[in-house]
């Protein structure tokens, strides 16, 4: 017989894995299933990373409801896991005459739905909040703040998972078929049996529906490209700086956002793509986007970008339609059991701890109640940064460890032990990706240049893995095709 | 913490940190420490196993090991103190140096020091490439390391962007190793290494060299899986139509290195933005006094031999520093003119003879090398062909200087 689940949750991104740890707080025996060899590989790690007061999304929307809940839940949440959180503030800047109208519609939309310390800035105050930053008049939400998306989604996948679910990575869910009492899900690493199913496959969710034979929901996605700046460049700004947003719907127009970890991304753009996983960077948008920035902030240079990337969007309109999309979060009506979140997109990362609630709340209604777990805990220890501790806090670690003694990605001073505790992370993913992700080596300016061979040293002494066992991110990105007898 | 002092600390123990310290050494400082946050010392040396070096200071061709043994067997007869796996966190103006190693955090204070800290590789994410991100991107520096240091095959097929002399070497390696290697493309409308690797590297590999050429987009979602080359235009921008897909697993990148000045920065050191390195004097001092920069960390050098010899500079200034010795006022300035990157040192005393190095813009066949003092011409030399990819050195006598203000060096057409 095949592992059976209460609840089974397809898709590893915040969305899911917030659910997922939302249900281990019931006695619901649940199961998270995800395609790639780690959490956060989709739209969840290629964001802004923008905790959302609430003022872009239409009053009276899912988006406006959860928006507003999820960026209240949102510093607690992170505090409980030991998710870097920081209300940088934000300001959206009008240029011309005639964007300020922009800016009053804007809080008065925020207003509308509760968006708190909304204020419309002069210019001199821009000034004060942002030197560097020309504009005649903004609006300023000091609430807005700055979070780490990947630790978040980490962190909420391994609690989970030490409340009792199970996270499967590189597993792919393949086929549905209901069951008398549920469905059975075949994957790549075999049939799993669920009570309830929840589809938070972002950018896949219309065709997992569609393996349940739920049709009518149709994904468009729609890439945002980005460039990631130096950290020496990191004190050009304060805050979010935003524009007024492009006329056409495709996002909330190129602004530069500073990261938890110190540097500066500068995008995203907006451009409909035939493919979801088509992450590429495009030369037409990367020369558009420094240029956008530029205008933003003349005091950056191409020579500042250290890397680009994208993300996409899971959008539910079209390149030429008028009006936007809501969130779709729905039992199937055809099949009862399953639970469909379509057309996540932003704000999603700031919406995922209400749309976690709202979830359970559904399943406690199909379930007829839920009973608590009483032994969930929902705190995460927080991962030691060794390049943010003072000189003191530096020598007593290393008196504890001597492995936090030795530096091994010299760009974000990220030490040996530092890394050996991303090696031996409790999902056991164990690709390059995820220990950058949680330990932050090769993410400096050098982009591994200097760790990569080192971390695999690491990798090797703590996991003895076959060569072709290493990868990038996962199976298909080895980073070697053979290896030398004999040398050391 | 734990709080030591010394004479002279010597950050990083590559060619620059061993000749800096040993000359410091000979030249009279008693207690001299380098620190080095690798296993070993040698630096980037150490994964450098052909060979080529020692040829100015020794006579023979040596490997990169080989070079820096010779230079480890004095550190070590010298008994000069070395820390290892030990990473500079900071230095300070007020010369105190932080080190975090196994044994704990340190605090160093030092009466003078010498940084060392070499340079690193420019990455893709710096040069813009377009495409997607899949594993099998590599710089030439790591992909060496992997090689040469760790057994592993990086790839079968390969393209190399940029002929600068990483690029070279390591389309031999992978050849040798029985990888493919495609095609070298290099932007420029020359090749940036040295001749002699041009010749030993590729043209004795048949290996296609594609000047005026970038790649435009790599392919490959997990792993690569193709890389589109183009040509490219006076302003470096790719010419529609001359866009060919390579199908390969590897892109090796060496397009540039950048010295590593973060820690000199933080200093508050004055950056020359040309070199990326330290302004210093004849005596390779910085901005801060008793701080001293030679090496890649001073600024790019393309054999060596010439940074040992800069090192013994530096190591010899240190020492005097450390002693107290009195320096002399530093009055003549440096200029790059027409044709010139840049002059090193930045500014002289007229006190003895000196050593400039420099680097042209472009290559340029039959060419005058004139240095003045503005009004004056001090000295010109004939060149028959000049390269960016060379450091070009001039002595100066003191008797020359005298006088001076000014060094203005520039390029001109010798007819
Ligand atoms: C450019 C950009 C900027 C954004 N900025 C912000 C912001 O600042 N603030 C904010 O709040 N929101 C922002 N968002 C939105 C936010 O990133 C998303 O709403 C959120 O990440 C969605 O999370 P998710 O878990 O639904 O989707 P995903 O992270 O895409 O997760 C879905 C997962 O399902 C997996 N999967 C798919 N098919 C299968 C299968 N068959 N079997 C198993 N697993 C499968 C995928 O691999 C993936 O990991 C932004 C989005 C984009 C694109
Ligand atoms: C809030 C936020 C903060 C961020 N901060 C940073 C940051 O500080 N630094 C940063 O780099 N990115 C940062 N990013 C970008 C982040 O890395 C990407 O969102 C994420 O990795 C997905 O982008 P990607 O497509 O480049 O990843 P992928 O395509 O999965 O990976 C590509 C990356 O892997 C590296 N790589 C490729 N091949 C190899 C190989 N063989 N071995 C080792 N590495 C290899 C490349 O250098 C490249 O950096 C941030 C993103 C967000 C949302």
């Amino acid at each position: 017989m095949e592992t059976r689940f209460d609840a089974a949750v397809i898709g590893g991104g915040v969305v899911g894995c917030a659910i997922a740890r939302e249900l281990t707080k019931y006695k619901l025996k649940t199961g998270l299933f995800e395609k790639e060899c780690d959490v956060a590989v989709g739209t969840s790690g290629r964001n802004s990373g923008v905790s959302h007061a609430g003022f872009y999304v239409p009053a009276g929307t899912f988006k406006a409801k959860l928006n507003i809940v999820g960026h209240e839940l949102m510093p607690s949440l992170c505090k409980e896991l030991g998710v870097p959180y920081i209300a940088v503030g934000k300001i959206v800047t009008a240029k011309e005459e005639d964007e300020r109208e922009y800016l009053y519609k804007l809080k008065e939309t925020g207003e509308k739905n509760g968006c708190k310390k909304l204020r419309i800035i002069d210019q001199k105050e821009i000034k004060r909040l942002e030197p560097n930053i020309n504009g005649i008049e903004a609006l300023h939400s000091p609430t807005t703040a700055i979070l780490d998306p990947f630790l978040l989604t980490i962190s909420l996948a391994e609690n989970a998972l030490r409340n009792g679910a199970c996270i499967h990575l590189n597993t792919e869910v393949k086929r549905i078929e209901q069951s008398s009492d549920g469905f059975t899900l075949e994957t790549n690493n075999g049939k799993y049996a669920a009570g309830i199913l929840i589809n938070s496959a972002g950018l896949y969710a219309d065709k997992i529906a569609a393996m349940a034979g739920i049709t009518g929901y149709e994904i468009h996605p729609c890439r945002g490209e980005y460039h990631l700046l130096d950290k020496n460049k990191r004190n050009l700004i304060n805050g979010a700086v935003y524009p007024v947003p492009p006329k056409e719907l495709g996002g909330l127009g190129i602004h530069l956002t500073p990261t938890t970890d110190g540097n500066i991304m500068l995008g995203p753009s907006a451009e409909y793509i035939p493919e979801p996983d088509d992450t590429a960077n495009t030369s037409e948008v990367m020369d558009k986007l420094f240029k956008e920035s530029y205008e933003f902030l003349p005091k950056i240079t191409r020579k500042d970008i250290i890397k680009s990337f994208s993300g996409i969007r899971p959008k539910l309109i079209t390149p030429g339609s008028k009006s936007p999309a809501d969130f779709i979060i729905e039992e199937s009506r055809k099949i009862p059991g399953f639970i469909n979140l379509i057309g996540i997109e932003s704000p999603g990362l700031t919406g995922a701890p209400a749309i976690a609630k709202k979830v359970a709340e559904m399943i406690s209604k199909i379930r007829g109640g839920l009973v608590e777990n009483p032994s969930f805990d929902p705190t995460e220890k927080p991962k030691i940064r060794f390049a943010e501790l003072s000189n003191r806090e530096k020598s007593e670690l290393i008196k504890k460890d001597p492995d936090y003694g030795i530096v091994v990605c010299r760009c974000q001073s990220v030490t040996k032990k530092e890394v050996i505790d991303a090696l031996n992370n409790p999902l056991c993913a164990r690709s390059i990706y995820s220990v950058s992700k949680r330990c932050r080596a090769t993410l400096g300016r050098c982009q591994g240049g200097f760790c990569l061979p080192k971390i695999i040293e690491n990798l090797e002494e703590q996991h003895h893995p076959q060569t072709s066992d290493i990868n990038y991110a996962g199976k298909g990105s080895e980073l070697f095709t053979g290896k030398k007898e004999g040398i050391e | 913490m734990i709080r030591k002092t010394v004479d002279v600390a010597v950050v990083g123990g590559g060619p620059a940190g061993l000749s800096a310290a040993l000359s410091a050494k000979k030249n009279g400082a008693a207690n001299v420490l380098i620190i080095e946050r690798g296993e070993n010392l040698g630096g980037i040396l150490n994964q450098c196993i052909h060979e080529g070096f020692g040829l100015e200071s020794f006579g023979v061709a040596l490997s990169g090991p080989e070079y820096m043994q010779r230079f480890i067997d004095d550190v070590e007869k010298h008994r000069i103190p070395y820390m290892l796996d030990s990473m500079v966190l900071e230095v300070s103006a007020d010369k105190k140096i932080i080190v975090s190693s196994k044994e704990g955090l340190f605090e160093i204070t030092s009466k003078s020091i010498i940084l060392c800290m070499g340079c690193r590789e420019r990455t893709r994410g710096q040069i813009l490439t377009p495409g997607t991100r899949p594993a099998g991107v590599y710089t030439a520096g790591a992909a060496q390391n992997f090689i040469n240091l760790k057994g592993y095959r990086i790839g079968e097929k390969a393209v190399i962007l940029g002929s600068g002399d990483i690029g070279l070497i390591m389309a031999r390696r992978l050849t040798l190793e029985g990888s493919k290697v495609l095609a070298v493309a290099e932007i420029l409308p020359y090749s940036s290494g040295l001749p002699r690797n041009m010749a030993q590297c590729l043209d004795d590999y048949g290996i296609p060299l594609y000047l005026s050429h970038t790649v435009t987009e790599i392919h490959g979602k997990k792993r690569v899986e193709a890389v589109t080359l183009a040509q490219v235009d006076e302003r470096f921008k790719p010419i529609a139509g001359t866009e060919k897909k390579i199908e390969c697993d590897t892109l090796l990148l060496s397009v540039g290195l950048v010295p590593e000045n973060e820690l000199t920065r933080k200093a508050g050191i004055l950056i020359d933005e040309q070199t990326a390195g330290a302004v210093v004097d004849e005596d390779l001092q910085t901005s801060i006094p008793g701080i001293f920069a030679c090496g890649n960390v001073l600024h790019v050098h393309d054999v060596v031999d010439y940074v040992s010899l800069e090192a013994e500079r530096a190591g010899r200034s240190a020492a005097e520093y450390a002693q107290g010795k009195e320096k002399k006022p530093q009055t003549i300035k440096t200029t790059p003119g027409e044709g010139i990157r840049y002059v090193l040192p930045h500014q002289l005393s007229a006190d003895s003879d000196v050593k400039l190095s420099m680097r042209v813009m472009a290559p340029a066949r039959n060419v005058k090398l004139i240095l003045s003092d503005g009004d004056r011409v001090i000295k010109t030399l004939m060149k028959t062909r000049v390269n960016p990819a060379e450091m070009i050195q001039v002595t100066l006598k003191k008797n020359e200087l005298a006088g001076c203000k000014k060094i203005i060096v520039m390029l001109q057409n010798a007819k």
